[in-house]
């Protein structure tokens, strides 16, 4: 029973949630372009805003970038680095930690303005204040899975959690196994990480696709659309 | 195609540049851009305009776009105005800018609305009884009438369906009407001309029931009973385009460019061309930014200015030098030259009542109506001669009512303006002044009660005997108190002699410097002679509405006559208070008062009514006496203001409603019984007391006014005057009056008027508002009826201010379950229909009619005052008391006639303003039009009035302003009256014939009708008077003159012959309450001034967001900087105005520009927004008319006198509210009441 639940969660369910993340974004950006976008209340009330988003987002992309490099390199370039499995697991938890600290200060801020700023709270929608619990535990759960990290400084469990994540995206058979006995904060940690993939399409989240970034290296001030094609 | 697909552009080379690089030319989809264009894409535009009280009547373009009103602009399409002229768009200000906002607001209503309680008990009785029957179980139950009354305002609606609601109002009126007869259903609704078929809807189906009409204009104290007293004329006025012609503009009390917004562009216009103006306001308004020079007299005290401003002119220009211009136009259009007897009163020689062709024993050669023509001296000869126009020559005859310098035979004559060269002696004449009354706030002087001045006077042989005679002009050279060298006290040598009225004297009273007051006199008055009278004064409800208005205007008026400035272009009195330019006016008045089927309506003052049955009148503590001249003459003139107003119906001077004390459905069989014509029988019962009138015990349940409906008005929210009494008395619920009636002060109580001990509470058994919104009036009523707004229905509008006639257009149809008011008194009268069968059939109604203005009864009581209950006269009907019609009523078939247009227009022909005219081709030309009825029955044949179009066609079609075949008949029937041919000014538009569909297409100018005293051409603008000028039309008034001298013997009794200052009156609300009731902080005493507000769509509807965003969010009073630090007030503080009356809360905005001494509350702010409780009453804040109560005016009840005839909103009774004072404090709690009702209150369910 426990494999079968084993392998729903961790075999067939990233499946589902990463269906559903592109497939939802798709559809979503092509049906719906006014609800793209990311609901900024800055309008409303900047107070506790500028201080919480920005160490909300700093943290949040620097532990992003981290997982998707940390997770999705195969561990054999690491080896050809030269960096040891304990030194990628401490750096790891040191990147890791601070900018959690960070998102964690900036989060927090943002939760009680979303919840005790009247104003706020009068225009916030159920998927507004749930987007923000949903990534407040799972920041705290991936904050947590440092002192389970601390029990595993030679990189084990971390390796596991890497090998499941190139083995879902590879779409490599068995890939449930290897997480079957990591600690449950992890287990906790990867279910809440994919949900939040799933319901990514759903929610304000789906800015994070049109990040204004392509600005950065455009040519030229003024920009002239050409007539209509 | 794909918003995600025409992003992946790898392959393209994006970006080409230009400009050295520091442009890109990029490829990227634009689809998104047409969201931007489709913001301001729309599928139709439909002309419509703002159906509100502002006069604006401006053209609007209603945008729709997938079926919703979404915004509305400016229209510009005016036909423009000749050359040198500014074109009259863009008109409309930000409230009509923000009005769609309405349409789908939460404050719309959508559903008919009961109150739970009443309809439960309906419910119940219904099962059991017939509609009447059962609304006979509710109201006859005390218990249960007052479960639903005491809640009224409460909360406690029910969503209901249209036949339950209409049956239920159709139960409550059949049920009056059986049980205490028609006249005890009344409804209000005011300015027809903002929407003339919404309110023909309504009083159509009254008038049919033989209910009774209130009047608005009087009661909203719009109305300057100084018009129809100078010129017999309601009010008229010059359009805003001719400010532009003028070369010098007073602005006194009126605020154009926050008020009057659409015009105020012509004042912009005129200031660039050089056109001098003086700004005079008691703060610094909007408009005092635009003057040369801006006088802030004391609120209240304008007449001094204007008399000391009219002393500079008479002075100068009148006596010292003399102005041809104005001699010339004085002679000929003023009553200047008439004579006035002397009468001996006690020691003194006071001015009387003006001579009259029967003073002389050969009556000057005259035989009919020889009490009514009115005497002159000829210049050449020094003969008495009968000036032609008087009103002698308007009734009884034709031909020789005119202004031609002819007398009554025929000759030639010039008629003697003064005595000073021919007199016999000077004889010192008395004069009373009033501006030694004191009042606790306002300064007097003390000059002598009584001020004798020389006056040349002549001796004549009259058949009464020897008697001493004046010319008006010399009387009103010595009221002024200037010295002619006749010696004597009491006039001034020069301005500086501080004698009434010299600008030395108002300095103390107003407070204005003297030198000032002469400039502008000189300014005034030298432009008016240069310019053939181009001198205009705009004046406004700042003066209007304090109670002796009539001195203020009158004072005005006398400047403006003094130059020759009325009825001429750019010249003249533009009073623009209230939309009461109904252009079709005649057209419609069939339609609404449905003329086409009985004859004669029932018509009466608000404000008497009001005042009576919201029982203010036993409150009164204004004492005749106070107001009384010193020189009274012996008369009955004691008891309480009421007493004045009963006596007035009695002598059919005003009209009554309820008329009798008893149901007028009964009396005609009682006269049968009794073998006497119905007439007789009334005057016979009336005499030996067993009948009497109504207004005499107006708390009898018998006379209560049982069903009341309102529709296009806010009477709770806004325009009821003395708000608490009508939730007490009227109403029976839940109110903040502070006062005691006479009874519980042991105070004197009046002679005329029965009095209960106990006063009634919940007179009215249904209440019925028609509204779109969920006004405070809605709030307190019993049923509440989803109406379509202005962009929702079809409707004709008009103004003064311009010459164009507008449609109101449904550019969608009404929402949710609305109807247009139309087809809401159509579902009513068919449910009406299919009701009265249970208890009424074809009845015979008796009808008192008071003695009317412009008919032939006018001249029907010449001398004295006489009042047949005192035996002074026999009681004769339509001339001593009220004219006595029998009615018949169909009350089966009210829907049939409703819908269709009657046959009393082709019997009986059409008219208005004392001229008739057939009009049998416009009757049949609209049932080619509108079709004709089909259907079986009493209206077979007759034209259709099915839709609120075919309404529209009616009035149009009927009316000379509209119809030019009408026009060149009126001005025929006219010019058969004065001998004069006027047709010219109608027959170039002979065939014009305007349609709805044609105002659909473009504003159209109206046609010059006798109805009105200004005309449509090329070459003038409108303006008032302008026919009597050039025409030589006389005026509806005694002498046909401008009527400055007012001789009626009630006139002379309150010393308003001429014009003299009255300090205003002292309502006696403070002392009772002041200092009893601390909160901890310091309590002012301050003048209440509610003048037009800036964030209120005009004096109407203060809920719409848009403008509160603008304004502070909620109510809100002015007050100055010095009475704020004296109160410990800071700007935005919530404050309390409080009085005997009743109480208010507002925030405070404290202001350099506002007077000290005064507080203005900007009126019209309802109680629906942000308004917290009171902590003087306990309840809910209050609206500005919770501190106030009508105080009535005995001289507006003067009746069955030429001019002063009583005419529905022309003349009669006006709800003055400005010489209130408030007791304002900063507030210590703000209790904003939200939590539940308590159990008592609460509706069970």
């Amino acid at each position: 029973m426990a494999e079968y639940v084993n392998t729903l969660l961790f075999g067939f369910y990233p499946y589902l949630c990463l269906t559903v993340f592109l497939l939802g974004s798709y559809l979503r950006f092509e049906r719906d372009q006014y609800s793209w976008r990311s609901g900024s209340s800055q309008l409303l009330r900047r107070r506790q805003l500028i201080w919480g988003s920005n160490l909300f987002h700093i943290g949040i992309l620097v532990i992003f970038v981290g997982h998707f490099v940390g997770l999705l390199t195969p561990i054999a370039f690491f080896d050809w680095l030269g960096i040891s499995h304990t030194a990628k697991q401490l750096m790891a938890m040191l990147i890791g930690g601070v900018a959690g600290f960070f998102c964690f200060i900036g989060m927090t801020m943002l939760i009680h303005r979303r919840l005790f700023d009247p104003r706020i709270r009068k225009t916030s929608s159920f998927g507004d204040i749930a987007v923000l619990l949903l990534l407040y535990t799972q920041l705290i759960l991936g904050l947590a899975s440092i002192l389970v990290s601390l029990e595993h400084l030679d990189g084990s469990e971390m390796l596991r959690l890497m090998t499941w994540a190139q083995d879902i995206v590879m779409f490599r058979a068995g890939a449930a196994d290897g997480v079957a006995n990591v600690h449950i904060i992890f287990k906790l940690h990867l279910f809440l990480g994919m949900t939040l993939f799933l319901v990514f399409p759903f929610t304000r989240l789906v800015h994070a696709w049109s990040a204004p970034i392509w600005y950065l290296g455009r040519r030229g001030y003024q920009i002239v659309r050409r007539r209509g094609a | 195609m794909s918003h995600f697909l025409d992003r992946l552009a790898f392959l393209k080379k994006d970006a080409e540049a230009f400009s050295d690089g520091h442009g890109i030319l990029t490829t990227e989809p634009r689809g998104w851009e047409d969201a931007y264009r489709k913001r301001w894409q729309h599928d139709k535009i439909v002309r419509s305009t703002h159906g509100v009280n502002c006069t604006g009547s401006c053209s609007w373009k209603i945008y729709v776009k997938g079926g919703l009103v979404t915004w509305e602009t400016q229209q510009t399409d005016y036909p423009r105005t000749r050359p040198d002229m500014p074109n009259h768009e863009p008109r409309g200000c930000a409230r009509g800018a923000s009005f769609s906002w309405y349409l789908y607001s939460a404050n719309r209503l959508k559903y008919p609305m009961i109150r739970k309680r009443l309809v439960k008990l309906w419910r119940r009785a219904r099962r059991k009884a017939d509609p009447v029957a059962a609304w006979a179980s509710i109201v006859e139950d005390e218990k249960k009438a007052k479960e639903y009354k005491a809640v009224r305002g409460q909360g406690g609606f029910v969503r209901a369906e249209w036949d339950e609601a209409t049956e239920i109002i159709a139960a409550a009126n059949a049920y009056t009407i059986k049980r205490y007869g028609p006249d005890r259903i009344a409804g209000f609704s005011p300015i027809p001309a903002m929407s003339m078929v919404s309110y023909a809807a309504g009083t159509r189906y009254l008038s049919l029931l033989g209910s009774t009409c209130l009047s608005f204009y009087d009661y909203y104290c719009d109305l300057p009973p100084s018009s129809p007293q100078t010129w017999g004329e309601q009010t008229d006025v010059p359009e805003s385009a001719d400010w532009y012609n003028s070369g010098f503009l007073i602005l006194w009390g009126s605020n154009v460019p926050q008020t009057r917004t659409p015009d105020a562009h012509f004042y912009t216009e005129a200031r660039y061309k050089g056109t001098k103006s003086v700004v005079i306001t008691p703060d610094y308004s909007e408009a005092a930014k635009f003057s040369d020079l801006w006088l802030h007299p004391t609120q209240g005290t304008d007449a001094a200015l204007a008399m000391a401003l009219g002393h500079v002119i008479l002075k100068e220009f009148h006596i010292e030098r003399t102005s041809d211009y104005f001699e010339d136009y004085c002679r000929q259009y003023t009553d200047f030259p008439f004579l006035v007897q002397l009468e001996k009163q006690g020691d003194y020689w006071v001015p009387g009542r003006m001579l009259r062709a029967s003073d002389f024993s050969d009556g000057l050669g005259e035989t009919n109506n020889t009490d009514w023509k009115t005497v002159a001296f000829d210049e050449e000869t020094g003969n008495p001669v009968l000036p032609r126009g008087s009103i002698g020559f308007r009734w009884g005859e034709d031909g020789r009512w005119n202004l031609e310098e002819k007398d009554a035979a025929g000759a030639h004559t010039r008629l003697r303006m003064s005595l000073i060269h021919n007199h016999d002696e000077a004889l010192p004449v008395a004069f009373p002044y009033f501006g030694n009354r004191k009042h606790e706030h306002f300064a007097s002087t003390d000059h002598a009660d009584v001020l004798e001045r020389a006056v040349p006077v002549k001796k004549m042989a009259l058949k009464g005997g020897e008697t001493f005679v004046v010319t008006v002009f010399d009387l009103l050279v010595a009221n002024y108190g200037i010295d002619r060298g006749l010696g004597g006290e009491n006039v001034a040598a020069t301005f500086d002699d501080d004698i009434p009225y010299t600008p030395a004297w108002q300095e103390t009273i107003t407070g204005v410097p003297r030198q000032q007051v002469i400039e502008v006199a000189r300014a005034f008055a030298e432009n008016a002679d240069k310019t053939e009278g181009r001198s205009m004064v705009i004046l406004g409800a700042g003066l209007n509405h304090w109670y002796h208005m009539d001195m203020i205007y009158r004072g005005i008026i006398n400047m403006l006559v003094m130059c020759g400035c009325v009825g001429k272009p750019g010249g003249g009195w533009a009073h623009y208070v209230g939309q009461e330019k109904l252009r079709p006016q005649t057209g419609w008045l069939p339609l609404a008062f449905a003329l086409d089927w009985n004859r004669p309506p029932r018509h009466m003052n608000a404000t008497s009514y009001w005042y009576a049955h919201s029982d203010q009148w036993r409150y009164e503590k204004l004492k005749v006496d106070e107001i009384l001249s010193p020189l009274a003459p012996e008369a009955r003139l004691s008891g309480s203001l009421i007493d004045f107003n009963v006596r007035a119906e009695r002598m059919g001077w005003l009209p009554s409603a309820p008329q009798l004390n008893q149901n007028p459905l009964k009396i005609a069989k009682a006269a049968k019984r009794a073998g006497l014509e119905v007439a007789d029988f009334v005057v016979r019962e009336l005499k030996e007391g067993r009948m009497s009138f109504a207004a005499e015990d107006p708390d009898n349940p018998d006379n209560f006014p049982r069903n009341l409906f309102i529709w296009r008005s806010n009477v709770l929210g806004s325009s009821g005057k003395g708000h608490e009494y009508f939730l007490k008395h009227l109403l029976g619920t839940v109110h903040g009056l502070q006062g005691k009636d006479l009874g519980e002060d042991g105070a004197e109580k009046p002679e005329e008027v029965k009095w209960h001990d106990e006063a009634p509470e919940g007179k009215v058994d249904l209440l019925t508002t028609i509204d779109f919104r969920m006004s405070t009036t809605a709030l307190y009523s019993d049923i509440v009826l989803p109406t379509a707004t202005w962009y929702e229905k079809n409707d004709l509008n008009t103004s003064d201010m311009h010459p164009f006639i507008h449609p109101l257009s449904a550019a969608v149809d009404p929402v949710w379950e609305c109807r247009s008011d139309w087809e809401i008194f159509k579902s009513i009268a068919r449910a009406f229909s299919e009701v009265a069968p249970e208890v009424l059939g074809k009845e015979k109604d008796v009808v008192l009619t008071p003695i009317l203005h412009d008919t032939p009864g006018e001249i029907a009581q010449p001398f004295d005052v006489a009042d047949w209950k005192y035996g002074d006269v026999e009681p004769i009907p339509g001339k001593t008391m009220p004219a006595i019609t029998v009615v018949e009523r169909d009350y089966p078939n009210v829907y049939k006639h409703f819908t269709a247009l009657g046959p009393l227009l082709e019997r009986l022909g059409n008219g208005g303003k004392g001229i008739a005219w057939n009009t049998a081709d416009e009757v049949k030309g609209l049932g080619d039009l509108n079709g004709r009825v089909t259907e079986e029955g009493p209206t077979k044949g007759m034209p259709r009035i099915e839709s609120d179009i075919d309404a529209t066609e009616i009035v149009l079609s009927l009316a000379p302003e509209t119809n030019g075949e009408v026009a060149v008949k009126a001005w025929q029937a006219l010019s058969k009256i004065t001998g004069r041919d006027h047709t010219h000014l109608a027959k170039p538009r002979q065939h014009e014939k305007l349609r709805f569909r044609d105002l659909q297409a473009q504003p159209r100018k109206i046609i010059s009708s006798p109805t009105w005293s200004g005309i449509e051409s090329d070459e003038v603008t409108y303006n008032a008077g302008y026919t009597n000028v050039h025409e030589l039309i006389p005026w509806r008034t005694l002498t046909g003159r401008q009527q400055i001298y007012q001789d009626h013997l009630w006139m002379r009794a309150f010393g308003e012959q001429l014009c003299v200052y009255k300090p205003p009156v002292d309502t006696k609300t403070i002392a009772p309450v002041i200092g009893r009731r601390p909160n901890g902080n310091p309590e002012i005493v301050l003048n209440f001034i509610t003048p037009h507000q800036k964030w209120g769509i005009h004096s109407t509807y203060t809920d719409n967001l848009l403008m509160l965003t603008l304004s502070r969010g909620g109510p809100i009073v002015w007050l100055s900087e010095d009475d704020a630090a004296k109160a410990q007030i800071k700007d935005n503080d919530w404050i309390e105005a409080f009085n005997v009356n009743g109480a208010l809360v507002a925030r405070a905005v404290v202001s350099q520009r506002i007077k000290p001494g005064t507080v203005f509350m900007y009126h019209a702010q309802e109680k629906i927004v942000n308004v917290p409780g009171s902590e003087i009453t306990g309840t809910r804040g209050g609206i500005h008319n919770s501190v106030t109560r009508t105080v009535l005016k005995p001289t507006h009840m003067i009746g069955g006198y030429a001019q002063l005839s009583y005419g529905f909103n022309y003349y009669g009774t006006v709800g003055s509210n400005r010489d209130e004072f408030v007791i304002i404090r900063r507030m210590d709690k703000i209790d904003w009441m939200d939590e539940p009702a308590e159990p008592s209150k609460e509706a069970r369910s």
